[in-house]
C-alpha cells in the first residue's frame, strides 16, 4: 500500500454526507418523533410507577437508552444503504476501478454513517432536555461511547450492505437481530433489576455493555465495569473491520 | 511509441470451469486506438474487467503504464478510465457533482474549470445541474464519458460506447473519441458496430472463445482478408449467364443489367482481366465496371468461421 487517498475517502464521506441533508428533516423527524413517543409511553405512563432506578429519575434514566437505540439503528441502516445502494445501481464499479482500496471505502461509507447516527443521537439528547432533567457527569465519556459505538455498528451495517443481495435482506439483520438486542440490552431498565439468572443471561448481550457505559459517562451508574464496555466496543470495531478486510481482499460478492 | 499496456499469459477460469480468457498477450502502445471485436461471450469484456481491476484473473499479468495491476495497482488505476457497458449513475445526483466525484475518487484536487471544459466537450454543460435520472440515455452515456475522463487518464477503456443510441450520437462519440485520440489518450474498445473499429481503431484484435485469435492494423486486415466484389453494369439486360461463363461464381441481377463477381485480393490472379475479355468475346457490351470492398463484419465472420473449422 502506498499511503491512503485521502480525497477519495472525501468525496465518498461528502456524497454520504450530502445524501443526508438533502433529506434533512426526514432523517430527524422520525428518530424525534419517536423518542417523544418513548418519552411519553416510558417516561410518562411506566415512569409514574418507577419512581426512580438506583436514586435516577426513570425518564432520565431511559435518556442514555434511547440515545444509543437511535445510535445503533441509525448507524447500521445508514453504512448498510450507503453500500448496498451502489450495488443495487451498479454504481459499485466506480469503486473498484478507482484508486480507493478497503480502507478509503470504508473509511468514507463507515464515517459519514457514524457521524449522521451521532448527530441524531445529540439531537434526541436535546429533545430529551424539554422532558427531563439530564446531567452529563462525564461529557467527554458520553462522546467517547457514542462515538465507539457509532463506528462499531457502523462497521456491522456496512458488513449487512456488502452481504445483502435484495432490500428484504437488508432489512432482516436490523430488524430481526439489532432491535432484540436493544431492547434487550437494558435500554429501558437495569440490568441489577431482573432476577441473577436473567441478569447473567443479560451479560452476554454485547449492547448491555454498550448501553451501560454511555449510562456510566450520564450518572456514574453501570451494569458492567466501564473498562468491559469500553474493551467489547473496541474489539467489535476489530472484528468487524478484519471482515470487511477480508471481503475486499477476497472480493467476495463485490468481485467475480 | 512506448507501450502503456502489456497484457501477458492472461487467463481467467470462472468456478463453473468456463475459460472466459484463455492465454491472452497482446501489448497496445500508447496514443493507439484498439478495437476489440467478437461475437456474445467471446471475452471483451471480461477481458476490459480484468484490467480495470473489476474481475480477478486466474493467470497471467497486465502491466499498465509499467505498473502492475494487483501489486501496484493504486499507480495503475489511476492511468486508466473506464465507460462500462451498462449505464450506471447515481439518479439524484446532478451531472457536474457525479463528474466530481469520480475526479474526487481518483485522488485528484477539484478542477471544475477542467471538469467544464469536458462537459462542453460532451455537450452536457447545460444539464450540468440536472439529475442523472432526467436525462435521456446517450446523455447519460455521455456523463459515463465524462467521468472516465474527469481525472485525465491515460488509457481509455469504451466497452461498447455506442450501444443503443442512435446514428446522429453515434457519429457524435466518434467525434469525441476523434479528439481524445488527438490528446494522445489511449483508447480501447469493444464494439458490436464494426463500422465503428473500422472509422476508429488503429488496430483490430479479434477475440472468440476466450483467445485472442489476431491483432492486425485495420488497414492491413482489411487488405488481407477483404473480399472485393466487381459490379459489371451491362448495356443491355441478360436472361442469364451465358453458358460459356458458368463455373466462374458470376451472379446475375433481378433486372439482368449487371453482373457480380467476388475475387480475392491476396490472389495471384483475380480473373477480372480475364473474365472482361470473355464478356467481349462473347459480344456482351459492358457500360461501367465498380468495386466493392467487403465490410469488416465479413472479414470478422470469415475469421470466427475459420477458428471454428
Amino acid at each position: 500500500m502506498t499511503g491512503i487517498n485521502w480525497r477519495g475517502v472525501g468525496a465518498i464521506f461528502h456524497v454520504e454526507m450530502m445524501r443526508f441533508f438533502r433529506t434533512i428533516w426526514q432523517s430527524l423527524a422520525s428518530p424525534v418523533l419517536s423518542t417523544v413517543l418513548y418519552f411519553v409511553v416510558f417516561g410518562a405512563a411506566i415512569g409514574g410507577r418507577i419512581q426512580s432506578v438506583e436514586g435516577v429519575e426513570y425518564g432520565a434514566f431511559i435518556v442514555p437508552g434511547l440515545m444509543m437505540l437511535t445510535v445503533l439503528q441509525q448507524s447500521v441502516s445508514n453504512a448498510s444503504f450507503g453500500i448496498y445502494f451502489p450495488k443495487f445501481s451498479g454504481t459499485i464499479y466506480e469503486y473498484l476501478v478507482s484508486p480507493v482500496g478497503w480502507i478509503e471505502v470504508t473509511l468514507g461509507f463507515v464515517g459519514a454513517a457514524a457521524v449522521k447516527a451521532i448527530l441524531i443521537a445529540l439531537v434526541i439528547l436535546l429533545t430529551s432536555f424539554a422532558f427531563v432533567g439530564v446531567h452529563i457527569l462525564h461529557p467527554f465519556w458520553m462522546l467517547a461511547f457514542l462515538t465507539l459505538s457509532a463506528l462499531g455498528f457502523s462497521l456491522l451495517g456496512f458488513i449487512i450492505g456488502l452481504w445483502a443481495k435484495s432490500f428484504e435482506q437488508l432489512q432482516i439483520v436490523p430488524m430481526m437481530v439489532i432491535m432484540p438486542l436493544v431492547f434487550l440490552g437494558g435500554a429501558f431498565y437495569s440490568a441489577s433489576m431482573l432476577p441473577p439468572f436473567w441478569e447473567g443471561v443479560a451479560k452476554l448481550n454485547p449492547v448491555l455493555y454498550l448501553i451501560s457505559g454511555v449510562r456510566w459517562s450520564f450518572f456514574g451508574l453501570a451494569d458492567v465495569p466501564v473498562g468491559t464496555s469500553l474493551t467489547a466496543v473496541a474489539l467489535m470495531v476489530v472484528v468487524c473491520l478484519g471482515i470487511i478486510r477480508w471481503i475486499f481482499a477476497t472480493g467476495w460478492r463485490l468481485r467475480e | 511509441m512506448a507501450a502503456i499496456i502489456e497484457i501477458d499469459r492472461l487467463s481467467k477460469q470462472y468456478g463453473s470451469g468456463t475459460k472466459a480468457l484463455d492465454d491472452v498477450s497482446l501489448t497496445i502502445d500508447e496514443g493507439e486506438i484498439i478495437a476489440l471485436l467478437g461475437p456474445n461471450g467471446a471475452g471483451k469484456t471480461t477481458l476490459i474487467s480484468v484490467i480495470c481491476g473489476l474481475v480477478v484473473p486466474t493467470g497471467g499479468t497486465v502491466r499498465v503504464g509499467g505498473h502492475d495491476i494487483r501489486r501496484d495497482w493504486r499507480a495503475a488505476r489511476k492511468l486508466i478510465g473506464l465507460v462500462p457497458q451498462e449505464i450506471a449513475l447515481p439518479p439524484f445526483e446532478s451531472v457536474m457533482n457525479c463528474v466530481r466525484f469520480t475526479r474526487g475518487l481518483y485522488g485528484m484536487a477539484p478542477d471544475d474549470a477542467y471538469l467544464e471544459r469536458i462537459l462542453r466537450a460532451l455537450a452536457l454543460w447545460d444539464k450540468r445541474d440536472a439529475a442523472t435520472r432526467e436525462l435521456s440515455g446517450g446523455m447519460k452515456r455521455r456523463v459515463l464519458i465524462a467521468k472516465a475522463l474527469s481525472h485525465r487518464p491515460k488509457v481509455l477503456f469504451l466497452d461498447e460506447p455506442t450501444a443503443g443510441v442512435d446514428v446522429a450520437l453515434r457519429r457524435e462519440m466518434w467525434e469525441v473519441v476523434g479528439d481524445l485520440r488527438r490528446e494522445g489518450v489511449t483508447i480501447i474498445l469493444t464494439t458490436h458496430y464494426l463500422e465503428e473499429a473500422e472509422e476508429m481503431a488503429d488496430r483490430v484484435g479479434v477475440i472468440n472463445r476466450g483467445q485472442l485469435l489476431l491483432v492486425r492494423p485495420t488497414a492491413e486486415l482489411m487488405g488481407e482478408f477483404g473480399r472485393k466484389t466487381l459490379i459489371i453494369d451491362l448495356d443491355e439486360a441478360l436472361n442469364a449467364v451465358p453458358a460459356s461463363l458458368m463455373g466462374r461464381g458470376l451472379e446475375l441481377s433481378a433486372d439482368g443489367r449487371s453482373l457480380r463477381f467476388d475475387y480475392d485480393t491476396r490472389a495471384d490472379r483475380t480473373g477480372i482481366a480475364r473474365l472482361l475479355g470473355d464478356l467481349a468475346g462473347q459480344g456482351i457490351s459492358v457500360r461501367d465496371v465498380s468495386t466493392r470492398q467487403s465490410s469488416l463484419e465479413e472479414v470478422f465472420l470469415s475469421l470466427v468461421s475459420e477458428e471454428a473449422a
